[in-house]
């Protein structure tokens, strides 16, 4: 029993009721209130990232102690993965709290704001330290249920019909979430993701459990707009305030989406080969369309939102290709490779792409628009922008030596070692294309010149916006670090562990 | 098994006014209908022919209960439905004060 852990999710919650009386009397409370939570839940999330290592914590609300190692209550988990995404979640909210002190001046109501933020947190947070499954469903709708919301800030045309669009796909998604659930309760009888995986151990049907893999990888895979799923992500990425953006592309389809397909799929279902290769598919079939659609963009942020797809794409391929070699039972140590790739790539998206959509909301903050056509030499009017923006240009696409590079270098010696070698050369095509589509980001906004010349009044953004991109451009750095031995160890080792070994997780928390 | 295909048709109702609607406010109520098949399933989960409320009686211990897990996930689901619902009415109220037509064809400013 770990006290800490419930307060990932009990903090912002808290929060987000105190940001609502106490916002009322107060008028700067909210802004300054809502980073302090964040910046507490970082650093508690730093604690667990330095300590968890090999062991895994377990909460049980209520106390509810296991009866003949059957667990009865609900469990909270954290083990080296969710270590990782829970960091991810909360230094990222920081960050982009911490932003939009600034940024959120231009919508009114900013309580609203704030509060639905801390909601979207907690709810993201509970997603992830869940141990049950029926939780992980209710506290994503938590999160979802805020972030339609928060698409819809801006109650304009477009971002009312993004959100439309977004809660539609979103509750089918859940409707099929919650199908798989049912199923999966009917025959394990029992809703603890490692009690059922040893529900499952001594035969199944196997059409059956085919079927229910299908409906959860369909729906989680919707949350996480794998291709043929994509259709609401530009529009709801794109239409909501810049600082949300940030969070909905950087960590919302990470921690809702893919996070849960590799945690269940790994931890809760055995892996078969078919569904292994079905789901390299999808992520192949991400990672080339998406970067094809985003080529021709002209809007900044439907352009990163594309973008996201695409490098969702790698993440999930190279899952998929660790999956692959699980279920074929062979080669262990390149699954491996390919697994820490993925998650390292994960990290990495989280960094580059929350950094890009700051930058992007910096440049609508200061210029008013989001069409590269008409922006224009913004290199001299926001030098830090442009710098930063620069970073993570060059991060998304690959070069060295910024974080990018290394997990898309071991993304592709991975599938080099798998034998697959036509996935590696498209991984290396798509970076590519990044490139290209980055270097025209650059050259329209930065370096063009001015269109129409009105430039003297373009100046640079406020000190609580640049500071969240100057820090997040130096954690893109700082990540390439995490490939180097001696701290790989420390840090990705511990998840790869987590999800490679078949009965490891099990038995950690039915032990407990 | 004939409850499980009514649900089962509930639910492709509900799909196939989600699909064909072009009233944002019908999509929102098939949304609800699939919903509620959701719910059915689940509540047909739990339930055992003959059985009981699962309320222990000392007296008479070899009762069969119907198993009560479902019926609090049903609960839980339900409010969370309802959440989903009004901010989807919520959303529509306001597409409605913006574009003046709940026809889902005049609302496409966003491509590509």
């Amino acid at each position: 029993m770990n006290p800490l852990i419930p307060l990932f999710v009990i903090i912002p919650l808290v929060g987000a009721f105190l940001i609502m009386i106490i916002g009322r009397f107060i008028k700067e409370f909210n802004k300054y209130f809502a980073s302090l939570i964040l910046f507490s839940l970082a650093l508690i999330s730093f604690y667990f990232l330095f300590t968890t290592r090999e062991n895994s914590f377990v909460y049980k609300v209520g106390g509810w102690e296991p009866i003949n190692n059957i667990p009865i209550g609900i469990y909270m988990v954290m083990d080296g993965f969710t270590a990782i995404v829970v960091c991810i979640i909360n230094f990222i909210g920081f960050l982009s709290a911490f932003y939009s002190i600034s940024y959120i001046k231009r919508y009114t109501s900013e309580n609203y704001f704030y509060a639905l933020f801390c909601l979207m947190i907690a709810g993201m947070n509970g997603v992830v330290i869940s141990g049950d499954i029926f939780n992980i469903f209710v506290f994503l709708e938590i999160s979802v249920i805020s972030s339609y919301a928060l698409v819809a800030f801006g109650v304009e045309k477009n971002e009312l019909e993004a959100s439309f669009k977004y809660q539609v796909l979103g509750g089918l998604a859940s409707f099929l979430i919650l199908f798989g659930i049912g199923f999966l309760y009917w025959k394990a009888k029992t809703l603890n993701i490692a009690d059922i995986k040893g529900a499952f151990s001594n035969g199944y049907d196997k059409t059956y459990y085919l079927f229910v893999q299908i409906l959860i990888l369909s729906g989680f895979g919707l949350k996480a707009a794998i291709i043929p799923f994509h259709a609401w992500l530009p529009d709801a990425h794109s239409s909501a305030p810049s600082p949300i953006s940030a969070m909905l592309s950087g960590v919302l389809i990470k921690a809702v989406g893919i996070y849960v397909i590799i945690r269940l799929f790994f931890n809760m279902f055995y892996i078969s080969e078919g569904m292994s290769v079905l789901i390299t598919t999808l992520g192949t079939l991400s990672m080339v369309i998406g970067v094809f659609l985003a080529i021709g963009q002209w809007d900044i942020k439907r352009l990163l939102a594309y973008h996201s797809i695409s490098q969702m794409g790698y993440v999930v391929m190279s899952v998929g290709i660790g999956m692959i070699l699980v279920s074929r039972g062979v080669r262990n140590e390149v699954a491996a490779l390919a697994i820490t790739g993925g998650i390292f790539h994960l990290i990495n998206h989280a960094a580059f792409k929350g950094l890009l959509f700051l930058n992007a909301g910096a440049i609508e903050y200061s210029t008013g628009t989001r069409d590269l056509r008409e922006m224009g030499g913004l290199a001299k009017a926001m030098p830090a922008t442009s710098a930063t923006s620069f970073v993570a240009s060059l991060s998304i696409s690959g070069i060295p030596p910024f974080n990018g590079f290394f997990s898309k270098l071991i993304i592709i010696i991975a599938a080099v070692m798998a034998r697959f070698y036509l996935l590696a050369a498209l991984a290396v095509i798509v970076s590519i294309i990044t490139l290209a589509s980055f270097m025209k980001f650059q050259r329209y906004a930065f370096y063009n010149e001015d269109p129409d010349k009105k430039k003297n009044s373009i100046k640079e953004v406020p000190f609580p916006m640049l500071f969240s991109m100057i820090i997040l451009s130096i954690v893109c750095l700082l990540l390439s670090i995490l490939v180097f031995p001696g701290i790989r160890e420390l840090i990705l080792t511990p998840a790869i562990d987590i999800l490679m070994d078949p009965s490891k997780y099990s038995s950690q928390i039915i032990g407990m | 098994m004939t409850a499980y295909i009514m649900c089962f048709i509930l639910f492709l109702v509900g799909l196939y006014g989600v699909i064909t609607r072009r009233n944002l406010v019908k999509i929102a109520v098939s949304m609800s209908i699939m919903e509620i098949s959701t719910f059915l399933f689940f509540a047909l989960l739990g339930y055992i022919d003959g059985g009981v409320a699962p309320i222990v009686d000392p007296a008479d211990p070899v009762q069969t209960y119907v198993d009560p897990l479902p019926q609090a996930l049903v609960l839980t689901a339900i409010v969370i439905g309802l959440a989903t619902t009004s901010m989807m009415m919520a959303i529509i109220i306001r597409l409605y004060r913006k574009y003046g037509t709940f026809d889902i064809r005049e609302i496409k400013n966003l491509k590509g």
